[in-house]
């Protein structure tokens, strides 16, 4: 009896924490109530538009009747989707390239110049990244223009015969490419000076006892500290390139005959314009399968290299 | 009587209180209704002031609300606002539509014959191309618009094809109700000859070839006078074997070649900018650009003379781009907002928007190609006489890749399948079988998808 007792008036002082309060404690809950509207965000702006994208691709130009892959196979017998792919493949793989190749070269110019000139400069050089690149295209196409190009008024100067930089192909594409490296660069050069910056200075003061030369330092020293986040910045431009939309609409709107177009702007013309939103989401869909093969050869990249690190 | 019991007195007065509170915005004129309306944010900048006063007008006489927006094309934004409220079905009441937009939404548009047919028995016929894109399954499904409606006749520097070409333009095509000496003789041949004459002399022609719609809708205008369609009114495609289609490319590649070798990238302003600075001797365009060049560079402005597109072996056809004012189904007001679109319909609120608009608005009744605007607008007065179509240009207004069924047309049009097919020949140095090739496949390409 007094056994009972003294169970139940320790029950009383120690009142049973219900269910509830028990799941509260668990650090597994609290993680999850902390993510919550993280995952709510993405559901609302990731899960369900890519979900709703992949269920409008699968439905017929009226969107009254499901009809499974047709807009796939269409697509894939087009001729100018073809070109479509090509052209979004040069122009995001050759712009990456090159703003990456700019922006390293920019980093290091700057790295090596004195800090207090540096904030001046890398201020100035990030105004491109700046500017709402609709707008900045704006500009690019005034100097474009097929009649009034204040390029073509430079080179006239120069007696260098006009350029038809918005009329012919290979023009066009290039043109197009210059604006979105223009643009881009900056963005690359902050990320590489941030990486350059946090390279020890041991290593190379080392490297300069052995007598390696400047050339040798960056091969064996810079390039292989900077490799992950090279990676990591050209798999992000690479996806933002893909999707570039701006650039395009403004300046060429895919012409001339379609070698300009890339995957957004044609989805826009096939979606919105001619009222065939089913081959629109199914024409930006197919980006991401492209865009999947590249993610994965880069981030395995990165998870290799960490890896040995570790 | 118990003190809970309710008394005739009492009833009565709360009968009487009741139906007074019921009544009351009747009996004050209050609006028993709002109307939700969407129309395209004009490029003449008066242009919305009419229609805006007009709501206001009709709105008052019916004790309605007239809530009006103005939505832009700029960026297709009015384009996205359709495809928005079509899914959500919500929005507005009445929308203004372009072109093709009625076709594609045929479904989600309240049916207007009612309306059509009282307009037309009062105002005559519309013009045949508005009836090809506004009626779909021998139904109305938005009315033909005023405000923003156009065409695209050629707009000429009289002075240079005088000059330069030998053709006293004015004298052919007068601001009178008669054709001049020699209209009979603008056909694509003298057009072409004039093209080269004025290239030599350099002020070429300024006719877009990209993808941008006044580029389209010249071609269009050239095949149809051809009468080179590339699909017929079942979807059916008839690129190979036709006479018709090759002796329009021919007539397109040869004029093609007398223009600036920029033109593959023209968007909409730049044959206006071409004109405007005095470097063309002729663009086809609404009157926007001759009222641009007033403006911003008088003396070509006071050169300029509209005339009607040149004929070809199948008749005279000019580009024309119309906006339709339609109902949404899901709209709660649909009866009223027809009688306020009928309203906005009637000659005289036409008249008053077209005169608004410096004669740029088209009404889609071809009786009403008469109002007044059109004789007096000037310097020189006289020179949009002729954009309106008049009996005596013997032309018919034009949809490039009509007479294909509306879903299919608008795909090739969007994707501006005939500049392209030009542009294979002349740019890419293609051979016309070769060009054709890839039209039929682009063109199966779209029908299949339906």
């Amino acid at each position: 009896m007094a056994d009972s007792m003294t169970a139940a008036v320790t029950a009383a002082a120690q009142p049973r924490s219900s269910s509830l309060q028990r799941l509260a404690r668990r650090r597994s809950s609290i993680a999850f109530l902390m993510t919550l509207p993280l995952i709510c965000v993405i559901l609302g702006l990731v899960v369900y538009p890519a979900g709703y994208a992949i269920y409008l691709s699968m439905l017929s130009r009226r969107m009254d009747e499901f009809v499974g892959l047709t807009q796939y196979d269409i697509l894939i017998e087009s001729d100018t989707f073809w070109l479509v792919v090509f052209q979004s493949c040069f122009f995001a793989v050759t712009a990456v390239i090159a703003k990456a190749a700019i922006g390293f070269w920019l980093a290091h110019m700057l790295h090596h110049i004195p800090t207090k000139g540096q904030r001046k400069w890398r201020g100035m050089l990030l105004v491109p990244w700046v500017i709402p690149p609709a707008l900045s295209t704006l500009g690019w196409w005034w100097m474009y223009d097929p009649t009034y190009s204040s390029l073509n008024w430079i080179l006239a100067i120069f007696a260098v015969p006009a350029v038809p930089w918005l009329g012919e192909p290979w023009w066009a594409r290039v043109s197009v490419i210059i604006v979105n490296v223009w643009y881009g660069a900056p963005f690359f050069m902050i990320m590489y000076l941030a990486a350059l910056k946090s390279v020890p200075e041991q290593l190379y003061e080392a490297a300069a006892i052995d007598g390696a030369s400047s050339w040798q330092r960056l091969r064996y020293i810079t390039l292989p500290m900077m490799q992950n986040i090279i990676s990591i910045t050209v798999l992000f431009s690479l996806i933002v390139t893909f999707a570039n939309y701006d650039i395009v609409r403004v300046l060429t709107n895919g012409g001339p005959r379609d070698l300009t177009h890339l995957f957004a702007t044609y989805a826009f013309q096939v979606g919105i314009l001619s009222g065939n939103i089913p081959r629109g989401a199914a024409v930006s869909l197919f980006m991401l399968p492209l865009l999947a093969v590249f993610a994965f050869f880069i981030l395995r990249g990165v998870n290799q290299r960490n890896k040995e690190m570790n | 009587m118990s003190k809970s019991e309710v008394t005739r007195r009492a009833t009565l007065g709360a009968g009487v209180a009741a139906v007074g509170t019921l009544t009351a915005p009747a009996v004050f004129g209050q609006p028993t209704t709002t109307i939700r309306c969407g129309f395209w944010d004009h490029w003449v900048p008066a242009g919305n002031d009419a229609l805006r006063r007009l709501c206001a007008q009709w709105g008052e006489r019916n004790r309605a609300n007239v809530n009006v927006d103005f939505i832009t094309s700029v960026g297709n934004q009015n384009l996205l606002t359709i495809a928005a409220q079509a899914q959500s079905r919500s929005g507005h009441d009445i929308l203004s539509f372009p072109t093709w937009e009625p076709a594609a939404h045929q479904r989600m548009l309240v049916n207007v014959d009612d309306v059509m047919g009282r307009l037309i028995r009062k105002y005559g016929p519309v013009t045949p191309a508005a009836e090809y894109l506004g009626k779909q399954g021998g139904n109305w499904v938005a009315i033909p618009a005023v405000s923003g409606t156009q065409m695209k006749p050629a707009c000429v520097r009289f002075d240079l094809m005088q000059q330069h070409a030998g053709i006293d333009i004015r004298a052919m095509w007068p601001a009178e109700n008669r054709a001049g000496p020699g209209a009979d003789t603008w056909t694509w041949d003298t057009f072409a000859r004039a093209a080269e004459a004025c290239n030599r002399a350099g002020v070429p022609f300024g006719l877009p070839m990209g993808s941008f719609t006044d580029a389209v809708d010249w071609l269009g205008a050239l095949f149809a006078s051809y009468g080179a369609n590339v699909m017929d009114e079942r979807g059916n495609i008839t690129v190979r074997n036709n006479a018709n289609l090759r002796a329009a490319v021919d007539m397109a590649v040869r004029i093609s070649r007398q223009l600036p070798n920029d033109v593959w990238a023209w968007d909409d302003a730049s044959n206006n900018r071409a004109l405007i600075s005095g470097r063309s001797a002729l663009i086809f365009n609404p009157p926007s650009a001759w009222v641009s060049a007033r403006r911003d560079n008088p003396a070509v402005g006071a050169q300029c003379w509209t005339v009607p597109v040149p004929s070809g072996p199948q008749g005279r056809f000019v580009g024309y781009l119309p906006y339709f004012w339609g109902i949404w189904n899901f709209s709660r007001v649909q009866g009223p907002a027809k009688e306020l679109l009928e309203f906005l319909s009637d000659r005289e609120q036409a008249d008053a928007q077209t005169s608004t608009s410096a004669g740029y608005d088209i009404p889609p009744f071809l009786s009403m190609n008469d109002f007044n605007v059109w004789s007096t607008e000037g310097p020189p007065v006289g020179t949009v006489y002729n954009y309106p179509l008049r009996a005596h240009h013997n032309a018919r207004t034009s949809v490039a890749f009509a007479p294909a069924p509306a879903n299919l047309a608008v795909q090739a049009y969007n994707q501006a399948l005939n500049t392209k097919l030009i542009a294979r020949i002349v740019q890419a140095n293609e051979s016309v079988d070769t060009a054709f090739g890839w039209l039929e496949r682009e063109l199966n390409t779209i029908r299949r998808g339906g």
